[in-house]
């Protein structure tokens, strides 16, 4: 464990504080670069949910990191509040059943008159990138 | 290539009670779901974490390039 793997962690961590919902991916939101990750931003849009993104692709050392940090092996992984919430599987399975919406709180929001489904969602937060200081 | 039987086989004996079916069209790409006794009062993430460190170890975890999973508790 050198200094810059320790201060790439540090940097991963703070985002998933600093981030109310955080999606780590392949890709952007825009243009996902994986059928995992392109489901899992589908779910997130399609209740609205407003949320920030990391793109795991830049430094194949994201990943490496995010991994040792959160104990999951795969890429997505959803945090909400600080805490993985998991990955395609689980946040499809949550979406299907109303426990994404629940966990973030949108419960109230899915339920409003007027709000009517398939309208234009709100825009999540612009994706961060998580600055590179290994170069 | 390792078949759907043989990670039903290994999942239900790492796990005990476990009922397990799983399913693959190219043998690397698997989904399984997975019923166990064991899951109760264990988060999602637990959950699939367990199913996950069954094969962490060994020829047949890295011969398997994908799994979808569903957990469920009987």
């Amino acid at each position: 464990m050198n200094e810059t793997e320790n201060t790439l962690r540090e940097t991963i961590a703070g985002a998933i504080k600093d981030h109310d919902v955080l999606l780590f991916m392949k890709g952007t939101p825009e243009q996902p670069q994986c059928g995992f990750s392109a489901r899992t931003v589908a779910a997130l849009e399609s209740l609205g949910a407003p949320f920030a993104a990391i793109d795991v692709l830049p430094d194949p050392r994201i990943r490496q990191e995010l991994s040792a940090l959160s104990n999951w092996p795969t890429v997505p992984q959803l945090f909400v509040g600080g805490e993985l919430v998991g990955g395609c599987d689980i946040v499809t399975e949550m979406f299907e059943s109303g426990e994404l919406a629940h966990a973030l709180g949108l419960d109230a929001a899915a339920e409003a008159p007027g709000d009517a489904p398939g309208g234009e969602f709100e825009q999540g937060a612009p994706p961060i990138q998580i600055e590179n200081r290994l170069a | 290539m390792p078949t759907a039987l043989e990670l039903e086989q290994r999942i239900e004996a790492a796990i005990p009670g476990a009922r397990a079916e799983v399913q693959t069209a190219d043998e690397v790409h698997f989904s399984a779901r997975v019923v166990a006794a064991e899951f109760a009062g264990l988060s999602r993430i637990q959950q699939h974490r367990l199913v996950y460190g069954v094969f962490e170890d060994g020829e047949l975890g890295s011969a398997i390039h994908a799994l979808s999973l569903k957990t469920e508790t009987p």
